[in-house]
């Protein structure tokens, strides 16, 4: 019973972790994602047929992909009434030809395949949040109710976005010769953003939807490993998969048993996860020794800072704070710069850090984190009123129940401290 | 005599695992340790990182050539070893059977040590 049941495991991840390689071929052979994805799912159902009889095939991607391709071909023939192709069985025969495409797929073809696979999903043309349904759909195969689940709609409306995506991919005219290497690093870049999208959608999740969207933050490390896999040496993308890893690490010990918020410094940092933490740092170790550096890499180093520290006064705030002003360079916005006003704070103190933020007040107006940030450094100078109007503010931008119940505790505090302490601060 | 039993699988499909998959078969191959360690036959375990974490040092250039990702590029890669006590290779091939029941798919090479260190790091 139990053997059936991993019989079951094991071929559903295999064709989880073949897909991307399979589906990009089939894309360049039909050079159509619909008539590429419907080939894959038969080539899944044969493989769900036929191989818990006749054992695994050597190279499960080529089966698919060759299994897939046939269906294809077979299904177009029949729709333009030409001549079927031989029989089932005889294409099942799929040992020689197995091992033929098998050689084949170790070419360049490959790595272009899956990268063109991504990039079609993240086309400018769509909004991000179709990039994302139709990369979890599409590369990495989560069914269309996963991913309803995960953006908190219904199935309808998901099929509906992921429809309109498929449109406006198919209206885009993506090329499918060998990208140069210009066009490579610009596809690399713009799918290494949306991986970080994906992950985004899943760590930004909060009270009762943390556990539907948890999986995304997985899908984009997974994402990412894959894109490490076919550019080994590009430090960017082991900063990307470094600082997802550093960032999901914590994700045991980010909320509490109700769901609220737990800041880095009042986290249970023996709840963060060490192997994610372990392989974190190995990667941008690695990144760094290529001395170029850039945005996913100096973000991963901070995340890496915080990780190392055992205990949050361990914290090296100065290092922290550098980091940020080269992100500042490297990135220049807004909310970079009030990332590093909290490192300032640390270092240098609250007015300083105030000082840094105050002149972002206009364009940073309608951002949470900034009323959250400047009440806690109005806070930490003794000006309360100042600090519970900012607190409001924050409370009324909040996006989620979890953030405005974490600034109300700042002014439940804030309140209770006044009260305690009203009498020593009048003198 | 030391055998080294190296574990091959395809990383991308190991990577694939749901989390309740990968804790079952450890739990599984926990099992199998445990009765080996009771025997005195259980030397250093390790399960490696993911070949994306690798780097490579290429020695026959001078200076040495540092180069990202595993040693070659293979449908397999190495993801972790044992080293045991057997007493010639049909015990070791007996206690690879049965990691392998604990965890089927991919393969493992079976190759008697020559020179074994325990070292001295604390796990």
């Amino acid at each position: 019973m139990s053997n059936i049941a991993s019989d079951l495991a094991w071929i559903d991840a295999a064709l989880i972790s073949a897909r991307p390689q399979a589906v990009g071929a089939l894309l360049r052979y039909f050079r159509d994602l619909d008539l590429a994805e419907e080939a894959f799912q038969n080539a899944c159902l044969r493989a769900l047929k036929t191989w818990p009889q006749n054992g695994p095939p050597r190279d499960a991607t080529a089966w698919l992909i060759m299994v897939g391709r046939n269906s294809g071909i077979d299904d177009a023939r029949r729709r333009n009434k030409l001549a079927e192709l031989p029989p089932e069985d005889v294409i099942s025969d799929t040992d020689d030809a197995e091992g033929e495409i098998a050689e084949r797929l170790d070419g360049s073809h490959y790595r272009d395949d899956i990268l063109r696979l991504l990039f079609i999903c993240c086309h400018p043309q769509l909004p991000a949040t179709q990039q994302i349904a139709l990369a979890l759909r599409i590369v990495s195969g989560l069914t269309v109710k996963q991913i309803a689940r995960a953006f908190l709609v219904t199935e309808a409306a998901m099929e509906q976005r992921i429809t309109r995506a498929k449109t406006a991919v198919a209206k885009a005219d993506v090329p499918f010769e060998a990208p140069g290497a210009v066009e490579r690093s610009e596809r690399l870049a713009a799918v290494a953003a949306m991986i970080y999208l994906v992950f985004n959608e899943g760590y930004s999740a909060s009270g009762d939807s943390i556990k539907e969207r948890a999986p995304l933050c997985d899908e984009a490390i997974r994402l990412a490993r894959l894109l490490l896999r076919l550019f080994p040496a590009e430090p960017e993308i082991m900063g990307l998969l470094s600082l997802l890893l550093l960032q999901h690490a914590r994700a045991g010990a980010r909320y509490d048993a109700d769901g609220g918020i737990v800041l880095l410094d009042d986290q249970d940092r023996g709840r963060w996860n060490k192997p994610m933490i372990a392989e974190g740092m190995a990667l941008i170790d690695k990144a760094m020794r290529h001395r170029r550096s850039g945005p996913y890499q100096v973000q991963a180093a901070i995340a890496a800072l915080h990780s190392g520290a055992t205990h949050p006064s361990e914290t090296d705030w100065t290092q922290i704070e550098l980091l940020y002003r080269t992100l500042e360079m490297q990135q220049p916005s807004p909310v970079v710069t009030l990332n590093r006003a909290v490192a300032v704070s640390k270092v240098q103190g609250p007015q300083a850090a105030l000082d840094l933020i105050e002149p972002l007040a206009k364009r940073l107006a309608g951002y949470f984190n900034f009323h959250g940030v400047r009440g806690a450094l109005l806070l930490q100078l003794g000006r309360a009123t100042e600090a519970r109007c900012a607190f409001d503010q924050a409370i009324a931008l909040a996006g989620t129940t979890a953030e405005a119940a974490h600034i109300r505790m700042h002014i439940d505090r804030l309140m209770a401290d006044c009260t305690a302490s009203g009498t020593a601060h009048a003198k | 005599m030391l055998y080294a039993i190296l574990c091959y699988h395809d990383e991308a499909m190991v990577g694939s695992w749901s989390k309740d998959h990968d804790d079952a078969v450890m739990e599984k191959l926990a099992v199998v340790q445990d009765n080996l360690a009771k025997q005195g036959r259980l030397g250093p375990v390790a399960r490696l990182l993911p070949t994306t974490a690798a780097t490579t040092l290429r020695k026959e250039g001078d200076p040495p050539l540092v180069l990202d990702g595993p040693f070659a590029e293979t449908k397999e890669q190495l993801l972790g070893f044992y080293i045991i006590e057997a007493k010639d290779l049909d015990d070791a091939l007996e206690v690879a059977r049965d990691l392998g029941r604990a965890n089927p798919g991919g393969s493992y090479e079976i190759r008697p040590v020559g020179v074994f260190h325990p070292g001295s790091v604390a796990s």
